[in-house]
């Protein structure tokens, strides 16, 4: 088993390299959506990996996936891949059949709320969901939406009959549009009562689970060019890597690659990478900070040159800025935590962090 | 990037009974009045304390039972170790022995020193410290001067040993001593020695450290003899020993937990509604403290496996003290309440206490400048 994983890992990490370059990047920043990235990755299985097989996918195990995302990420896939990969299991698990090319998923924003009125045919969508990820080239928004009496639903959205009137993107060009759904009609195939594990924090932990094993790549493709660079790069007669300046900066930030990454371990631990919200809170925090500094200090070690066009670090770094402000920023899930511990007082501050989830609760 | 390891470690079933276990001793301990929670817990000297910890099976866990150990696993020790540490229970007399001393022995020391040493230990009776540091050898501990000249039946110690913590209550050092002339290779000619504090020729002199205590000392060796079964290893072993040592020493829960309790105290203060400055930084601390849980975790799994992870359990050392040393300077900042050392709020002590201790975070068992090198050349940057 742990062979196929490899095999899967490899494979999709050489299928990225294939078909992502500079040209594709860059064209990606321009708007454009690459087709044959996205018809590769699809031909290889790869939006379905989180969806049981007895349901028509690869059925991965947790640790495997949140790999896949994390290599993805690597290579700064321009592309919703993640977002389709959670929203397939998500609908998969809501009873619904694995949905065909990429799917977004919306509310992104946790003060964002999607209504739900059922009528004879079906049912009609009111609400804007804000920064949707390509919220307009994605085919289908996979959204939550709650009716009257406080039902949640998860809804099949061709983003066509949707209205984004305003070009948005977040600092790594990639479109974050804010998407109308007002009077959007929907056949009775099209929604379907949400799954249990969205009860207490809807979509929240499921888009962060993705964006902190997103971050996790997109570090150790920062470290990766970083410690190229210094072992290259020489000033004053020697390689910077001889500097114990340069040496003491990587350093600390091998630290923080290193505690984003067991932070974002945890979330391996349960089947869809989002159903433990406090590992999620305690991952999108942790990693969020770690993406500021590994980004800060392997630009500091590039010097001028990380800061052109010309060297990809930027591809890395401007998708970790934006990682970490997506699907609530640092503060949001401290606060959610820290008010969580001060509920229990100061004798339940370990036995929250420490005992198994079940005793936790959600976040 | 060469990617260190720290694979997801689930705790098995027997480690998290074991919790139950020492969650009920400690439970017991406190409900009956024999300690109250300490704010720097494996720096609090209590032998009293020990010797019911050793009854209660929790000194030398994972030795073989006939040194008087329990042959539990390196992750059931792990989990007593947090418990003591989350509790503030006051283990400083018996940690050195249980953490590093005892581990030490087990591995490289003769077969008298183990049936000597180790059931002493395990029964929470016999104490050690640390010989590594010297007055003009800190950091930089391969430039040790301390020599042990061979003599019939042993070796004469002569050299000083500094910042050793407890050399005035423990029953034993390890000292860390040049056994051959300092040559082009700094390293070698290094041997570690057991060597009993009551031994002739042994002077210890007190060093006040700044917030009052007294832990570290200075220890004078003249001619001081050691049998050679009291050698750890063989001759010209002692860096490679130090070194491995010190990955049991650099790894554990007390790396990031020596100021847990101030954050305990910190939660009580503030009470179940924060405000929104006091609930974001309360989580950010506990999303520190939890990650560097499963770094040090991980680590005890790869120990159980029995590898050395050296460069791995130096940096969640830096990892770690860089946030222990973090918590007092934001703790400050949450609540208007000034450190004192005898303000009647308990609080308020707590602060200038862990305040005052902070500065020994950072530089106990290697200095953040030396393990960033180690870390950096785990790299591959020299």
């Amino acid at each position: 088993m742990e062979d196929m994983s490899a095999i899967v890992l490899e494979q999709a990490d050489r299928l990225f390299a294939q078909h992502i370059d500079k040209k594709v990047l860059s064209a990606a920043d321009a708007g454009q959506w690459s087709d044959a990235l996205w018809s590769a990755m699809e031909d290889a299985g790869l939006p379905l990996a989180l969806v049981p097989e007895m349901k028509g996918g690869a059925g991965l195990a947790p640790d495997v996936a949140a790999n896949l995302i994390r290599r993805s990420a690597f290579h700064s896939v321009p592309l919703p891949l993640a977002e389709t990969m959670i929203a397939n299991a998500l609908w998969t698990d809501a009873g619904g059949e694995v949905i065909a090319g990429a799917v977004t998923l919306a509310p992104v924003n946790p003060h964002d709320r999607i209504t739900l009125a059922s009528n004879r045919t079906g049912a009609t969508l009111q609400g804007i969901a804000r920064h949707v990820a390509w919220g307009k080239q994605a085919p289908i928004a996979l959204v939550l939406a709650s009716d009257a009496n406080g039902n949640a639903f998860l809804c099949r959205v061709p983003t066509g009959k949707a209205r984004s009137n305003k070009t948005r993107r977040n600092v790594a060009y990639e479109p974050r549009e804010d998407v109308d759904f007002g009077g959007v009609q929907l056949a009775a195939s099209d929604f379907l009562p949400a799954p249990a594990c969205l009860d207490a924090d809807g979509l929240m932990p499921f888009g962060a689970a993705i964006r902190v094993q997103q971050m996790i790549g997109g570090m150790e493709r920062c470290m990766d060019y970083a410690l190229s660079y210094a072992n290259e790069r020489v000033q004053f007669g020697r390689p910077i890597a001889k500097f114990q300046a340069i040496q003491h900066m990587l350093a600390i930030a091998a630290g923080h690659f290193a505690a984003a990454s067991a932070a974002g371990d945890a979330l391996t631990e349960t089947p869809r990478l989002g159903d433990n919200a406090l590992a999620v809170a305690i991952a999108k925090s942790r990693c969020g900070e770690s993406a500021g500094q590994v980004a800060a200090l392997c630009h500091q070690v590039h010097g001028a040159m990380g800061f052109t066009q010309e060297h990809p670090l930027h591809y890395a770094t401007r998708r970790l800025w934006s990682w970490r402000d997506e699907w609530g920023a640092e503060p949001w899930w401290q606060e959610k935590i820290g008010r969580m511990i001060c509920e229990q007082g100061g004798d339940g501050f370990w036995p929250l962090l420490v005992d198994p989830p079940a005793t936790a609760g959600a976040a | 990037m060469h990617a260190f390891r720290f694979e997801s470690l689930t705790l098995p079933p027997e480690a998290e009974e074991m919790r139950r276990k020492v969650r009920a001793f400690l439970q017991e301990e406190r409900d009956t009045g024999r300690y109250a929670a300490h704010r720097t817990s494996w720096s609090t000297f209590d032998p009293e304390f020990s010797k019911r910890a050793a009854k209660a099976g929790f000194i030398g866990m994972t030795w073989p039972k006939q040194y008087g150990g329990g042959e539990y696993s390196n992750l059931q020790r792990f989990v007593v170790t947090e418990e003591m540490l989350a509790a503030g229970a006051p283990g400083g007399a018996h940690w050195i022995a249980d953490r590093q001393s005892g581990p030490q022995i087990l591995k490289h020391g003769s077969e008298r020193a183990r049936q000597l040493i180790l059931p002493k230990i395990a029964a929470g009776e016999c104490y050690f410290g640390i010989g590594m540091s010297e007055p003009d050898s800190g950091s930089d501990l391969a430039a040790a001067r301390t020599k042990a000249d061979k003599v019939e039946g042993g070796w004469v110690i002569n050299g000083t040993k500094i910042w050793t913590s407890n050399a005035h209550r423990v029953h034993y050092l390890i000292v860390l001593a040049r056994t051959e002339p300092l040559s082009e290779n700094r390293h070698a000619g290094l041997s570690q020695f057991i060597v009993d504090t009551s031994s002739e020729g042994i002077e210890i002199r007190p060093i006040m450290n700044l917030s009052g205590g007294h832990e570290f000392n200075e220890v004078f060796f003249k001619s001081c003899f050691v049998p050679d079964d009291m050698m750890i290893g063989k001759p010209g072993e002692g860096w490679t020993r130090v070194t491995g040592e010190l990955a049991f020493e650099r790894a554990g829960p007390d790396r990031f937990m020596s100021d847990i309790r101030l954050l305990v105290e910190l939660v009580d203060k503030i009470g179940r509604e924060p405000n929104e400055r006091q609930a974001v930084e309360i989580g950010r601390l506990a999303a520190h403290f939890a990650t560097l849980r499963r770094m040090s975790s991980s680590i005890a799994g790869l120990l159980e496996r029995g590898e050395s992870p050296v460069t791995e359990a130096a940096l969640v050392k830096d990892v770690g003290t860089a946030f222990e040393r973090e918590v007092p300077e934001m703790v400050r900042k949450l609540l208007p309440i000034e450190a004192s050392l005898d303000d009647d709020d308990e609080y308020s002590q707590a602060m200038a206490h862990v305040l005052l201790h902070a500065p020994s975070f950072t530089i106990r068992g290697g200095t953040p400048e030396i393990l960033r090198g180690m870390i950096a050349r785990g790299l591959g940057l020299r």
